[in-house]
């Protein structure tokens, strides 16, 4: 197979990008969309030219570190999967594939397609997990926990923090991923302790960061490689709106 | 220097809960004087740094990748073992710690072992009260499923997702320590050199992987959490930016490396389509539970199936092999990873392997669709089947999987003590970088277990061991000579690298030296190859300090920087677990001697000449290292033919 | 900043807030349509004179149009300063954004839909609101202003016909994605209720834009007297 490739070049967070074209040829139909950067990354390497620069890691869709902005799609077409996990037997031969980075104010360009998404990290900082310090623990099986809750909480912690959510979203709102998080711990006996402060810090730490705010397009369901719901949002919305109101 | 683990006395039982009675405290306002440098955010990792942040410690966190979340821990899909014993199926902390021996094939340091096997049921009270979503049953209590090398079910998971679902909680309890002001957290940093003063471990280099920046870090112990060196082999199913580097800058600056030549290959990957291959993806062992391994009989049938003339669907049930159910009928699908392994090479060295290149085995889920229905398959696995289907564009409902043995997990890593100490005093080794609880192969469902029991239970009291006595070390300026020299080193070897300036790409040299290790030192050894593999590395090795390319400058980010100084380690620790291979003149778990084999072709150990620990001593690149013998001594556990039949 | 303040002014507080005036209008819409749809009695405007009469003169649904007004105004300033934050929040544009693989174009067109219904009230309270609080309506012999003829001879222009077409077409595609989003902002948007919810906004999101269409409609081509 054979393709056009324009692909977003910028050489740091402070310079301007613009989209440079490559040609690519004899791509096998089997490879992944990853390899098919490392070939022209190896080229270019050869060639004396600076590689482009991506961010990847684990390579089977579970990182969440791999974040590209593929024909105007965050991951590329491919339902429910990673750029990692697509494969180039999904493209046309022939077609011109343009790639870029995710773009937000909250996520800036490191360099060409790699983004620094900390943001996220501060986010889970300011309230995202359970406070038990290590030894504190209660015997596992103490808390029986009704299956379908169990069931729903691991759906929403399915999360992978790639931010697919920001860079598809027309706002760049981070609603589905702080409510991913939200719902995982508000679901679940453990997390009732923290609840309102932890919805309350999360948010407020979600607007400092500068992400957008969530206006129903759902755009961030539908791209989000890992399926998680936007019903996740609406318990974000419950619970915040609830926190607040709150008497006690 | 003698190597002392420093196993406490007294029966294998009461060791553990004997030492933390005895060990040395180091009081809270003297904690807060004193700094910990942890290498990497994995489970143990992560949970070292959250840890010893909760209890007062100045913790700086380092990660190569963009985010804690990101380590590699998160890909673990299958699950985690302990011995609750919430199955009433007869297990019991002595029976995890027996069962990890023996998949071990008695390698391992018994009184870690059974540290491990104990603390194992407080790491899943631990992750449960964090939040971790565990597999429920209707009843609303955890449910468990069994993996290989086991006969009872003590693995806790997560659907296919629970090293992911364990290190976020990991990560959580890390982040909740950097909001609150405890740890300080450099992500994109990669530790390029190890700091020792006076003998003990000070401080690392830093390279800020963003802007090229290298910094100096004091610490007044380190941790290196930093995974294993399954990359050596280029090919495996580890992430593209796991690497041997920090654990072999300590190697170089006097922490012995112990064990390198056990490596585990995994039995359940997808196979290999072609050579632009960049990683291995596993599939999780859990799979064998309910799927059946197995080639044609025939090498007829088997090379009409590669020609693709058969479907494995017209291969009659007598004629298929069912060769794991044939040779080990008391464990089956679900004997151990080393075996599986070979098994599926023997088969198709046979000429009865399946896929285009002869290079696959079939794991079929046809009887078990036919005996619980698909819908509960589907349960059980259906995120791993979707995986399948995304990766090879074959449906594994219709037609059997295809699986091929990866690398996916090495035993081997840095000597430490029982302490978790490295033989640099203050420097210490956790998880799979250390090398001291799976001997020569690895349980499934074990890595997750040893990681954030190094982590969240063992560290937090054998540091204090260490820490005690340093109450009074002032943090030492970043000014000291030592950090000087140290990041002198680092700035050279980088600016050699990128003055080079030749023909050859990292990945090339890299995809090199992963055939060679392969070939040679892969799933089956023998003195002639491993011996050729030496030579051969070395020669790589001087190849790429002549001809390797690499672009960019040194200050500013770049990936192609990073990936040649990783290789250029990887280079040397090839050469380095060969010679580990050579000198083991035995079969053992994931180090099968083809010279040292049973008639029936099952690894022959050597009891009376190995029973110890390898643990090599860096004496400068042109020089063979020292060999130190740890001996292991079994006194609880009677050393036996590892049988699964 | 106090508890309340801090609402108002999160990003899910301001949504909170164009998701309540946003039913508020929703419910004020279906007294507007179903008092305005009195004109089809076909009875020379008599029986929708007096209800608008009724509704100009009552001090309780007065006091309501207070309320009715500062709500729009807040669901419009609310808007634009959520428009403005939200494109600030991507500075960068992508150069090849294919939204609508995961999205409706009208979800994301609701600041454009909401100015087109902005200027189509501007020129709808001029026609009505204005000459029946202040300009003064033609006398009626039962007491009430005769706003049906004002009705009348406005609509008789074709081009006024066709303003009010885009406004309520604009109205109808701001509903069909406003309706469901004010209930995903309270939260109600669970798996159970889900389907529910976006079936009520279909209906109403079509049948009410329908009905006010017919009106000018129906006036212009005279199928009411």
């Amino acid at each position: 197979m054979n393709f056009k490739l324009r692909i977003w070049r910028q050489a740091d967070s402070k310079s301007n990008g613009k989209l440079v074209e490559y040609s690519i040829s004899d791509v096998n139909p089997d490879m992944s969309f990853l390899e098919m950067m490392d070939v022209l990354n190896d080229r270019l390497v050869k060639e004396g030219q600076e590689p482009v620069a991506f961010d990847h890691d684990c390579r089977e869709g579970i990182c969440g570190m791999c974040s590209m902005y593929i024909n105007g799609r965050a991951h590329g077409p491919m339902k429910l999967s990673t750029t990692c996990q697509l494969y180039m037997r999904n493209f046309e031969d022939g077609e011109t594939i343009t790639i870029e980075p995710f773009r937000s104010a909250a996520f800036p360009v490191i360099k060409d397609l790699s983004v620094d998404r900390t943001a996220f990290d501060r986010i889970i900082a300011a309230g995202g997990y359970v406070g038990v310090s290590t030894g504190q623990a209660q015997d596992a099986n103490a808390i029986p926990i009704e299956k379908h809750h169990a069931d729903m909480a691991m759906d929403a912690a399915a999360c992978i923090g790639c931010g697919a959510c920001v860079a598809a979203c027309k706002n760049s709102s981070a609603m589905l991923f702080v409510s991913a998080k939200v719902s995982h711990l508000a679901l679940l006996p453990q997390g009732q302790a923290e609840r309102k402060t932890r919805v309350l810090n999360m948010v407020e730490q979600m607007d400092e960061e500068g992400f957008g705010s969530c206006t129903n397009t759902y755009a961030c369901e539908a791209e989000c490689p890992k399926g998680i719901s936007v019903t996740n949002i609406a318990r974000l919305n419950r619970e915040y709106i609830k926190a607040s109101f709150s008497g006690d | 220097m003698a190597l002392d683990s420093k196993i406490p006395a007294g029966p294998l039982a009461d060791k553990w809960t004997n030492y933390k009675n005895k060990v040395k405290l180091v009081n809270p306002a003297n904690k807060r004087k004193l700094e910990i440098i942890v290498v990497g955010t994995g489970l143990a990792g992560a949970s070292a740094a959250a840890t010893l942040a909760e209890l007062g410690y100045k913790v700086k966190s380092f990660c190569f990748q963009d985010s804690p979340r990101r380590a590699h821990s998160i890909a673990a899909q299958g699950g985690i073992n302990a011995a609750k014993n919430y199955k009433n199926d007869g297990d019991s902390v002595y029976r995890l710690f027996y069962d990890t021996v023996k998949g071990g094939d008695f390698r391992s340091r018994e009184a870690n072992v059974h540290r491990l096997a104990e603390v194992s049921v407080n790491i899943i009270d631990q992750c449960v009260a964090q939040g971790v979503p565990f597999a429920r049953e209707y009843g609303g209590l955890l449910d468990n499923r069994s993996f290989g090398g086991a006969q009872v079910s003590r693995t806790f998971y997560a659907r296919g997702q629970t090293g992911q679902q364990l290190l976020l909680g990991a990560y959580q309890a890390l982040e909740r320590q950097i909001g609150l002001g405890n740890v300080k957290q450099y992500s994109r940093h990669e530790m390029l050199d190890l700091v020792v003063i006076d003998g003990k471990a000070r401080g690392i280099i830093a390279r800020d992987l963003v802007t090229g920046e290298l910094e100096r870090h004091f610490g007044h112990a380190v941790l290196l959490c930093t995974g294993g060196y399954g990359n050596v082999f280029f090919l495996s199913t580890n992430a593209m930016g796991s690497n041997v580097t920090a654990a072999w800058k300590a190697y170089k600056k006097g922490a012995y490396f112990a064990n390198p030549c056990y490596t585990q290959i995994h039995p359940t990957c997808i196979p290999v389509s072609g050579d632009y291959q960049s990683k291995l993806t596993l599939m999780s062992e859990s799979l064998r539970n309910d799927g059946r391994v197995w080639v044609p009989k025939t090498q007829a049938d088997a090379q009409a199936i590669r020609e693709g003339r058969k479907k494995p669907t017209d291969i009659a049930e007598g004629d298929r092999d069912y060769y794991l159910e044939r040779k080990y009928p008391s464990f089956g699908n679900l004997a151990p990873r080393d075996i599986s392994s070979r098994s599926a090479k023997e088969a198709c060295d046979d000429g009865r392997g399946v896929g285009k290149t002869g290079l696959a085995v079939y794991l079929d889920f046809a009887d078990a669709i036919k005996r619980l229905g698909r819908d509960v398959i589907e349960a059980r696995y259906g995120n791993l089947f979707e995986m399948y289907h995304h990766i090879t564009n074959e449906d594994p409902y219709e037609v059997p999987m295809r699986i091929y043995p990866a690398v996916h997990y090495t035993m081997g890593g840095i000597w430490v003590d029982y302490e978790l100490m490295t033989s640099v005093p203050g420097l210490y080794a956790l998880g799979e970088a250390n090398f001291s609880d799976h001997g020569a192969n690895r349980l499934g469902a074990s890595a997750l277990m040893q990681g954030l029991a190094d982590g969240y239970f063992v560290i937090p009291y054998t540091i204090g061991s260490y820490l005690s006595g340093e109450i009074f070390t002032q943090a030492i300026p970043t000014d000291h000579p030592a950090f000087e020299e140290a990041e002198k080193n680092v700035r050279d070897r980088i600016s050699t690298l990128l003055s080079i300036n030749g023909k050859r790409s990292v990945d090339d040299f890299h995809k090199e030296l992963g055939k060679i290790m392969w070939d040679h030192c892969g799933m089956a050894r023998n003195a002639e190859g491993l011996t050729k593999a030496r030579t051969m590395i070395r020669e790589l090795r001087d190849e790429f300090w002549k001809d390797v390319k690499v672009t960019g400058t040194a200050d500013s980010f770049n990936p192609d920087l990073e990936k040649a100084a990783r290789v250029a380690d990887f280079l040397e620790l090839g050469e380095l677990m060969v010679l580990d291979a050579l000198n083991r003149n035995e079969s053992c778990g994931g180090h099968f001697r083809t010279e040292y084999q049973t008639e029936d072709g099952e690894a022959q150990r050597n009891d009376e000449q190995y029973t110890y620990v390898a643990a090599w001593q860096f004496n400068g690149l042109d020089n063979d290292p020292t060999m130190h013998k740890e001996e292991l001594i079994y006194e609880n556990v009677q050393l036996a033919v590892r049988s699964y039949k | 900043m106090n508890w309340f303040g801090k609402f108002l002014t999160s990003s899910i507080g301001r949504k909170f807030v164009m998701g309540l005036t946003g039913i508020a209008l929703v419910l004020f819409l279906i007294v507007h349509c179903g008092i305005n749809a009195l004109i089809f009695v076909n009875d020379g405007g008599v029986l929708f004179n007096e209800a608008a009469h009724f509704m100009g003169t009552n001090i309780i649904i007065r006091t309501m149009e207070i309320g009715l007004f500062v709500g729009i105004l807040l669901h419009i300033v609310q808007a634009y300063m959520l428009a403005v934050a939200n494109s600030k929040a991507r500075p960068g544009k992508y150069q090849v954004n294919s939204a609508n693989a995961n999205s409706r174009w009208y979800s994301r067109s609701m600041t454009l839909l909401g100015t087109l219904i902005l200027l189509f009230l501007i020129i709808h309270l001029k026609h009505f609101w204005v000459v029946s609080r202040f300009t003064g309506l033609e006398e009626t012999s039962y007491g009430a202003g005769n706003l049906y003829i004002e009705m009348q001879e406005v609509f008789a222009i074709g081009w006024v016909v066709i303003v009010y077409l885009i406004g309520v077409i604009s109205l109808a595609w701001h509903l069909l994605h406003g309706f469901q989003s004010a209930f995903q902002t309270f939260g109600w948007n669970t798996l159970k209720y889900r389907g529910l919810i976006k079936c009520a906004g279909k209906v109403y999101a079509i049948l009410i834009p329908l009905l006010f269409a017919l009106m000018p409609v129906a006036m212009y081509f005279e199928w009411i007297k």
